[in-house]
């Protein structure tokens, strides 16, 4: 059964339509790239599947007793965040959020949660350090500790590699891939890198403020919209 | 040493003590989130709007907190309402706001009573009209039950609304403390005075302190010390208490500032 359906998808700001026509399903362990230029629509779709935008025609359904708040985001940082006074483990346990429910304090089962996945992430030595000092690899991986935190099913990450360096980059994608494979969480990544996209993913969503493509990543690689994206060169 | 025993024996003195401090509490515990929110210039301009209000009902006897409060927690509401949405950009409108409001207050003034003791004070500040201890002690009470949530929502809003957390709400009850609390405050440090109470720990805290826990507890303290200080410093030197306090915590930031290098 899938996990997310999208039907016939369409999103308008003030009466003008930004990204129209997306249609696909993803099940369980999937892991999702959605691909396309400035302006295509991805952080449209992503406000969209998150229920901070609501769509002006379709639908969008969660499957497998998948709520919309138990999704697992990672936003993109802003410079607020940089500078935020906060310890590694405040940020993370943060991620627990969606299960307070009507408590009104984190419990034990909470923080044993946080810390769980700040050892997955490889963190739990920076636990008490401040967050600002971090390198920006490793603030991704605390915020990536927060997303999971907040999820047991769907991850969603929004340009999660901006601005690292590029041993920080596969270090990042090395981790979702083994969350995504060893937890069987369904990943849905916005990104850039079409090279790291085709590698990773197991399906690919390109916009160009429509549905361009969806299909698997062996399709997508043999597709002439792909070698029209890349400037003429195969991945 | 007399003279400082001597002092808290006047009940207007113990009153101040205790009412004043649970402001100045509150006002760095909702400060450390309004700094961090980028809202600091808020407290400065509810202030004035609060001295227009105050303006307007002495104008009219009715009672003052009757009032500036509704009238300032409606501003703070539209205040973050509109610091989001607005094609203003929030400082611009909190500018415009509290400029007009002030105009507004002392035309009002002017106009009816006159610059009196009582306008000067909501001006200046003064430690004995200081009263209500409730309401900002039901102030102090809803912060720590919502910590987890307004740490989450200071942190990241997008986040915290798309895992479910009704921002919105958390922003509301986050100026409507705030607004209470300036109004509440105000009278104490003045409508000019009253930001730098809000203001000031949250950032000396934040020169010295790493992490969200601890940045609210030490502003919480530096906040309670200064005040203290103030208070005494103002009463021995025969100086105005809302600018000792001020002066306090201009002191406090600066030490907080040379540790912080080191």
């Amino acid at each position: 059964m899938a996990i997310l359906t999208c039907k016939d998808l369409c999103f308008a700001y003030d009466g003008s339509t930004v990204l129209e026509g997306v249609n696909f399903s993803l099940n369980a362990g999937n892991y999702l790239c959605v691909v396309g230029e400035n302006g295509s629509g991805k952080s449209t779709l992503m406000k969209g599947l998150l229920g901070l935008k609501s769509p002006d025609r379709g639908s969008i359904a969660f499957g497998e007793g998948l709520k919309s708040t138990e999704i697992g985001y990672l936003p993109q940082q802003t410079q607020l965040q940089r500078d935020f006074p906060a310890s590694v483990r405040e940020v993370v346990l943060s991620g627990c959020l969606n299960s307070l429910g009507r408590r009104l304090h984190y419990n034990d089962e909470d923080k044993k949660r946080a810390l769980f996945n700040m050892e997955r992430m490889g963190i739990e030595d920076l636990a008490d350090k401040s967050y600002q000092a971090l390198s920006g690899g490793q603030q991704q991986r605390v915020l990536l500790a927060r997303a999971l935190c907040a999820t047991k099913k769907l991850l969603l990450l929004d340009e999660p590699v901006t601005g690292l360096d590029p041993i920080a980059t596969g270090e990042m994608y090395n981790l979702i891939k083994l969350v995504n494979l060893c937890d069987n969480i369904t990943v849905i990544m916005v990104s850039h890198d079409i090279h790291a996209a085709a590698r990773y993913a197991t399906h690919i969503l390109h916009l160009g403020q429509k549905q361009l493509f969806f299909g698997t990543s062996a399709q997508y690689r043999e597709s002439a919209l792909a070698r029209r994206f890349l400037g003429g060169n195969r991945i | 040493m007399n003279e400082f025993l001597h002092m808290f024996s006047f009940h207007f003195m113990q009153r101040a003590l205790l009412v004043g401090g649970l402001i100045s509490l509150c006002a760095a515990l909702l400060g450390v989130s309004l700094v961090l929110k980028r809202y600091s210039m808020i407290g400065d301009g509810l202030s004035h709007v609060g001295f227009g209000a105050l303006a307007i009902a002495s104008a009219l006897h009715v009672a003052p907190l009757a009032v500036a409060i509704p009238v300032v927690v409606v501003t703070a509401v539209l205040l973050l309402r509109l610091s989001q949405n607005s094609r203003i950009k929030g400082d611009a409108m909190i500018a415009i706001i509290s400029s007009s409001a002030l105009a507004i207050g002392v035309i009002c003034v002017s106009v009816t009573t006159g610059m009196n003791t009582e306008v000067s004070s909501y001006m200046f500040g003064s430690i004995l009209s200081l009263s209500r201890s409730d309401a900002i002690l039901s102030a102090l009470l809803l912060f720590v039950l919502f910590y987890p949530r307004l740490f989450a929502v200071t942190f990241d809003e997008t986040f915290s609304k798309a895992t479910g957390t009704r921002t919105e709400l958390y922003n509301t009850l986050l100026a409507v403390l705030t607004a209470i609390t300036v109004v509440l405050g105000m009278r104490m440090m003045g409508a000019l005075l009253i930001s730098s109470l809000i203001i000031f720990p949250a950032l000396s805290a934040m020169r010295v302190c790493r992490s969200f826990k601890s940045v609210v507890l030490c502003a919480a303290g530096l906040s309670l010390l200064c005040f203290t200080v103030g208070t005494i410093a103002s009463y021995l030197l025969d100086t105005p208490a809302g600018a000792s306090i001020v002066a306090a915590n201009l002191l406090a930031f600066c030490a907080c500032c040379l540790i912080g290098k080191k």
